[in-house]
Order: structure tokens, then C-alpha cells, then sequence
């Protein structure tokens, strides 16, 4: 079960961790609590997997250049060509959609021309083409994603 | 161009800060840099906005939002603007690109996510958003996400490390 603590450092520090020596003790002097009970907290949300870790979001396309990449892949095909994809270091964020295009994936690489070079490679050894979907225009203010921890889920009607 | 300093920088926060008492002390030490310098060059990329954030990644799944759906929506280019800041300002929209379209099999130009609770939850929100910003007449789209097969990369970039760019699935 996830504390109140819990759920205000899941909500709270998602932006503006604080940049001084000590933030966890500037978290629990915030919050009320000792420097002992959040960082042990942090330790129990990073190590039951409910955060991947405290660190920095880059602006897209500011340091390398990125796409995201679709691909339609017959169904029995899918895994297998997943997998291929996955074991690029240069793919993240590798999931199956619900549509013709099937396989979406997040390609970031150091420069223009690596970028077209992991397309290249992916394309030849999957067999299958890309649909390259750079971005053009970032609309999105950042306001912070704010979590319902309260109520609970429904019950799934597709396996995740 | 960024400074080489705090390319490295970048790559090693980017692995997590330490949960640790001095967590920027532990960088500093990696880097051969001092504390207060760790901190000062953190801010200053963030104030540029190279760092668009800095702070907890929840993995949203494991908190209970199981279902995410990408929406997409073919807007004419003289209102996209327009119409993706407008989108953009909805509570339970989590990103809105401008990306292009592929001819007929990917008609659309405009992307943003929903994360929900439950399929339902993200159909009732999607058509809110629907009906408050008068999209009727635009072709749309709604992908949901199924299998993860890879939520994040080894690092990678020149000497093989890589960025973690928001798409939070």
C-alpha cells in the first residue's frame, strides 16, 4: 500500500525536483517529516517499481536527433520482430498498439545520419518498412501528470 | 552547442540521482567536478529548457493506469496550431505533437495521449475532448497500447548513452 508520503512525493516531485545539497532533507522540511522517512520512502518506490528513477527529461530533438517509428507487422510476426527492434540500444519506449500499425517505438540516436542508419538496419533485418514520425511542433505544457492514486482501477478488459 | 561537461553531466543524471543524503556530492565525484558546480549546471539547463524537467518518472502502469491510447486526429495545417495548444490544455492530455502525414494509410498530423484507468475512462475522455473543441469533422484515431516490449533503452549516445525523451507510456 502506498503511504500519503508516498503518494505526495509520486505527485509532487515529478518537475521541479529541488537542485540545493540536500533535497531530501528540503522535501521533508516541505513536507513535514524527516530526511530518514523520504529517502527511505524513495527507496521503497524505486525499488517496487513505481518510479524508474529521479532524474531530467530532455527536450526532444535539443541534444541528437529523434523519430518516432510505426511499423504493421503480420500478427504472428510481431513478437519476433519486436524483439529485433528492442535489441537496438538506440529504440525505447517499444510498445504494440491496437491498429494496422502495430509496432511503435522511439529512435533516438546522436546525429541525423545515425538516425538513418539505425532506420536502415531495422528495416533490413526485420524485412519490414517504416513509417518515420518525426516531430515538428511540441504543444504540450508541462504541467505535471497528476495521479489519481485514490481510486482504483477497473477491471482490464485487455491484458496489458 | 552543448558543453562537453555537461553532455556528461546529462548522461550520468540521466542513469537517476543517488536516493542519498547528498545526491549532486555523488555526481560531482563521478565527474571530478564540485557539488556546487553539479547544481549550478543542472539549473542553468534547466532554465534553458534542455532539461524540460527534472524530477520523479513514475511508471505509470504499476500505479494503476493500465490503459494509454494514442489519439490522433487530422487537423488542416493553418488551425493545427491553434488546435494543438488547445488540446494541450486538457487535464488528462498527457502530450500533443505536430508530426506528418504519411498519404492515405497515415492520414494524421496531430498526436496526444490519454492515460487512464480503464478504456472507458480514456473513450469518455477522448470524446469530451471531442465535443469541447469541436473536432467532429476531423478524421481521427485511437490507438491503444497493448504490450510493452521495451519502456527504456541502454543509454545511448556517442560513447553509448542515450536520452530518455518524454513519451511516457
Amino acid at each position: 500500500m502506498l503511504s500519503s508520503l508516498h503518494k505526495q512525493l509520486l505527485n509532487d516531485y515529478q518537475q521541479d525536483f529541488p537542485l540545493s545539497p540536500t533535497p531530501y532533507l528540503d522535501i521533508a522540511n516541505t513536507l513535514g517529516v524527516t530526511e530518514e522517512e523520504v529517502l527511505a520512502a524513495f527507496a521503497v518506490l524505486s525499488e517496487q517499481d513505481f518510479i524508474s528513477r529521479i532524474g531530467p527529461i530532455i527536450q526532444p530533438n535539443q541534444l541528437g536527433n529523434s523519430t518516432l517509428v510505426a511499423m504493421a507487422i503480420p500478427a504472428e510476426q510481431l513478437t519476433q520482430t519486436a524483439n529485433i527492434v528492442s535489441d537496438f540500444p538506440e529504440v525505447n519506449h517499444n510498445y504494440e498498439r491496437e491498429h494496422h500499425f502495430n509496432l511503435w517505438f522511439v529512435l533516438i540516436a546522436h546525429n541525423q545520419q545515425h538516425l538513418l542508419d539505425v532506420i536502415e538496419q531495422i528495416e533490413i533485418q526485420t524485412s519490414f518498412k517504416t513509417m518515420q514520425l518525426p516531430l515538428l511542433e511540441d504543444y504540450f505544457i508541462n504541467l505535471g501528470f497528476q495521479l489519481d492514486l485514490e481510486s482504483k482501477a477497473e477491471p482490464l478488459l485487455v491484458s496489458a | 552547442m552543448i558543453e562537453p561537461i555537461d553532455l556528461e553531466l546529462i548522461i550520468t543524471v540521466q542513469e537517476g540521482l543517488p536516493i542519498t543524503s547528498r545526491p549532486y556530492a555523488l555526481i560531482a565525484e563521478q565527474l571530478n567536478l564540485d557539488e556546487a558546480e553539479v547544481i549550478a549546471r543542472l539549473s542553468k539547463l534547466k532554465q534553458q529548457g534542455l532539461i524540460k524537467r527534472l524530477g520523479v518518472i513514475v511508471k505509470h502502469r504499476r500505479l494503476g493506469y493500465q490503459s494509454n491510447a494514442m489519439v490522433v486526429f487530422n487537423i488542416p495545417d493553418a488551425l493545427i496550431n491553434q488546435m494543438g495548444q488547445r488540446i494541450s490544455q486538457f487535464q488528462f492530455i498527457n502530450l500533443c505533437y505536430q508530426r506528418p502525414r504519411h498519404g492515405e494509410q497515415w492520414p494524421y498530423n496531430l498526436f496526444c495521449m490519454i492515460h487512464g484507468k480503464s478504456r472507458e475512462k480514456v473513450l469518455q475522455q477522448l470524446s469530451y475532448l471531442i465535443e469541447s473543441c469541436a473536432l467532429e469533422n476531423y478524421a481521427h484515431d485511437i490507438l491503444f497500447s497493448r504490450r510493452c516490449f521495451k519502456q527504456r533503452g541502454a543509454l545511448y549516445f556517442p560513447s553509448g548513452s542515450g536520452f530518455s525523451h518524454e513519451n511516457r507510456d
